[in-house]
């Protein structure tokens, strides 16, 4: 079934909520309203408000009750309604999710998924296009995982859910309703931790996640098949799926990382560092990283500015090429 | 005696002008007829604007944006009860707030389309900026007000939120430090019934608001907040009250949010119609209007002038707002701190250097 992002989220927690009672929704305009993207739309009509919660407005109060729920047997899904506003909830997030089951030493255990959804490029107000991943990455104890389109989001949302650990899911509402795709109407799982080789090359390995992939698709149809470029998709990360990355550099020895976030200690800081420690000797150039500036993101009217664009990745490319 | 539980008795909601603009006088405000005046043309001026605003957005002019629809003599009159020295810190639905304080209304245009310059507050004016994460301005506006204190300034802090408010965290550590440090603070909270989706009843147990405050050792009201006159009497006695060192006070305002949440919002969804129309029987301005026309301060002239230099002003803001040049990319690195570090200017030349080449 053709479906956009939107749906096939939608049809995940629908699947997962009919196959296992103890999974539960909580957030803020989830139930009636269907959420403000319409994400849990009709599931409140469906399943009833014992089980799509319309929460105060409180965020920390949706993760540290959902902490709670999940030490009692159930599975909650938390919604945030804008990246910008889990700020709140990230002490319960930090201090306590991501801690429980080291704290005791494996007696409990917190299977909560917290969906978020993030990053730029829709015009939005001010703390609502921001991109916070890697404060989550940087939290031991934590997952972190996000798709970059419907099948992905769909696949890895189910197996977010079955996690035995606090999975933060992160949707790039840019591209909620801009990739329509098939996706299966039955269940199905991606593995959480594994990258996916989107196209293989043999020229440059090009990293990225989100809804930069699509970006990073449009930059590379622009070069009209000038390299051979393999393209990673990260999917997780956290944990970061660094064989992929290693096996993928080693074979091209040029690599270029794309992500929207902020420069400074972003995803590809990390990942050049892994390179660095695994696959240094196989490079032929310098890393390139195509990141958001080390700013603020800015309100619509300069917005653009700041977004990693088709002609900034095309150009890193081109750098590492060149080199 | 068996144990009993903590209770106290809620008020009848206060209010000195009704919807059919009969007024209470011996409860009424001293204000001058021009005082008057001057209130009915602030509460029209932000109705007109807010219109035009949504209109604006709607023709792809503006971005999303909260309108105060029916929400205005909570606003105005909340404002209205401040001096000039005092502080103001709204969160993003107080355009009648922000018009009698007199913010020169082009720049909360220009906030609107989407650039942060319209956050830049001229020099004089004590009044805090749009703050989106909903709840979390309550504490600066308590910092502020402890900081008058300490300072041993005669002034207050005025500070706006909504019902939905009341439940972050923020708003219980605000209403805590207040009482504690007795900081002059005043919680307007604009109760409109519903924060986006969820109508009141769902946000909390509480039966109002306003009793909320007792648990944190202070006063707390509950206004007409479509009485405009009732809203300013309660945030007057609050500031003299704040300014002569008696502490804090919460004021729920009772009203209703006319419009959707946002523009990208539809309320249709989750509220009935009837329910709208049953507000507008209590509209904040029309018994404005009923009441100085007994007064003898209202006619159709009188309306004309109010209605034409309101328009004037709206056509000057929306001028200003859109002949001003768009921002240039520095202006994303430039505020970030007082001097920008090596590794920033190296960023921001960057993208300089990206856009000429581009160009
Ligand atoms: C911390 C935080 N969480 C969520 C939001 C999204 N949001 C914006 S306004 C709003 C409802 C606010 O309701 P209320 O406080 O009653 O104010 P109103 O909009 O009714 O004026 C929500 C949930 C936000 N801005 N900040
Ligand atoms: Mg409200």
């Amino acid at each position: 079934m053709i479906m956009n992002m939107v749906q096939a989220i939608n049809s995940a927690l629908s699947q997962e909520m009919e196959r296992d009672p103890s999974v539960v929704l909580l957030g803020e305009d989830i139930g009636k309203d269907g959420g403000v993207f319409r994400v849990t739309e009709g599931l409140y009509q469906k399943f009833g408000d014992q089980r799509v919660i319309d929460t105060p407005l409180a965020e920390s109060g949706i993760v540290g009750t959902s902490i709670g729920m999940a030490l009692y047997g159930m599975r909650p899904v938390g919604e945030i309604q804008f990246d910008g506003f889990v700020f709140p909830a990230i002490d319960q997030l930090i201090n306590h999710a991501a801690r429980i089951r080291n704290r005791t030493r494996g007696r409990f255990s917190v299977p909560l998924t917290l969906r978020v959804p993030f990053s730029g490029g829709i015009r939005a107000l001010e703390h609502h296009s921001d991109s916070p991943e890697t404060y989550f990455v940087h939290a031991p104890g934590l997952k972190v995982v996000v798709p970059s389109g419907p099948y992905e989001a769909k696949g890895l949302l189910i197996s977010s859910i079955r996690d035995p650990d606090p999975v933060v899911f992160m949707e790039p509402k840019r591209i909620y309703r801009a990739i329509k795709e098939e996706v299966p109407e039955e269940e199905y799982t991606i593995p959480i931790g594994e990258a996916k080789i989107v196209q293989a090359g043999g020229d440059v390995t090009v990293i990225t996640y989100g809804a930069m992939l699509k970006t990073v698709r449009e930059a590379i149809s622009t070069l009209n098949d000038k390299y051979s470029i393999e393209l990673i998709d990260l999917r997780t990360l956290s944990p970061l799926d660094t064989d992929s990355i290693i096996s993928s550099v080693q074979k091209t020895g040029r690599c270029v990382i794309v992500n929207e976030a902020a420069k400074t200690l972003g995803m590809a800081a990390e990942i050049i560092a892994r390179i660095n420690e695994k696959a240094l000797l196989n490079l032929e150039a310098p890393v390139e990283r195509v990141t958001g500036y080390d700013t603020i993101m800015p309100l619509p009217k300069t917005e653009h500015y700041y977004l990693p664009n088709p002609d900034r990745i095309r150009q890193g490319i081109e750098k590492v090429m060149g080199f | 005696m068996p144990a009993e539980p903590v209770k106290f008795a809620v008020p009848k909601m206060y209010q000195i002008l009704d919807e059919n603009g009969k007024c209470n006088e011996a409860e009424m405000p001293k204000l001058t007829n021009d005082e008057l005046r001057k209130i009915y043309e602030n509460l029209v001026y932000a109705r007109m604007l807010d219109g035009r605003i949504l209109n604006l957005q709607r023709e792809g002019r503006c971005g999303t944006y909260a309108s105060s629809l029916g929400q205005e003599a909570t606003q105005v009159g909340s404002a209205f009860a401040l001096g000039k020295d005092d502080w103001l810190f709204p969160y993003f639905r107080e355009i009648g707030a922000h018009i009698t304080r007199g913010l020169p209304m082009h720049l909360y245009l220009l906030y609107w389309m989407g650039d942060e310059r319209g956050s830049k507050v001229p020099e004089g004016l004590n009044d805090f900026v749009i703050s989106i994460p909903v709840g979390t301005q309550n504490l600066h506006a308590t910092g502020v007000a402890m900081a008058m204190r300490l300072k041993g300034d005669k002034k207050a802090a005025m500070v706006y939120l909504g019902d939905g408010a009341t439940s972050e965290g923020d708003f219980h550590e605000a209403m805590n430090f207040a009482g504690v440090f007795k900081a002059p603070v005043i919680f307007v909270c604009q109760n409109n019934q519903w924060a986006i989706s969820l109508p009141l009843s769902k946000q909390t147990a509480s039966k109002t608001l306003a009793q909320k405050a007792v648990a944190y050792g202070f006063d707390g009201y509950l206004v007409d907040g479509n009485d405009v006159f009732a809203v300013l009497k309660v945030a007057r006695e609050a500031a003299e009250r704040a300014k002569a060192g008696g502490g804090p006070t919460f004021i729920e305002c009772v009203t209703y949010r006319m419009s959707d949440h946002t523009t990208a919002d539809d309320a249709g969804r989750y509220r009935t119609p009837q329910e709208v129309e049953n507000w507008k029987k209590r509209d904040p301005i029309e018994r404005v209007r009923k009441y100085m026309e007994v007064k003898g301060l209202w006619d159709e002239v009188y309306e004309k002038s109010v209605v034409e230099k309101a328009n004037k002003m709206i056509e000057d803001d929306v001028r200003e707002a859109e002949a001003t040049p768009p921002a240039e990319p520095d202006d994303m690195f430039d505020y970030l701190y007082d001097k920008i570090p090596k590794n920033l200017a190296d960023q921001k030349a960057e993208v300089l250097a990206f856009l000429k080449r581009g160009a």
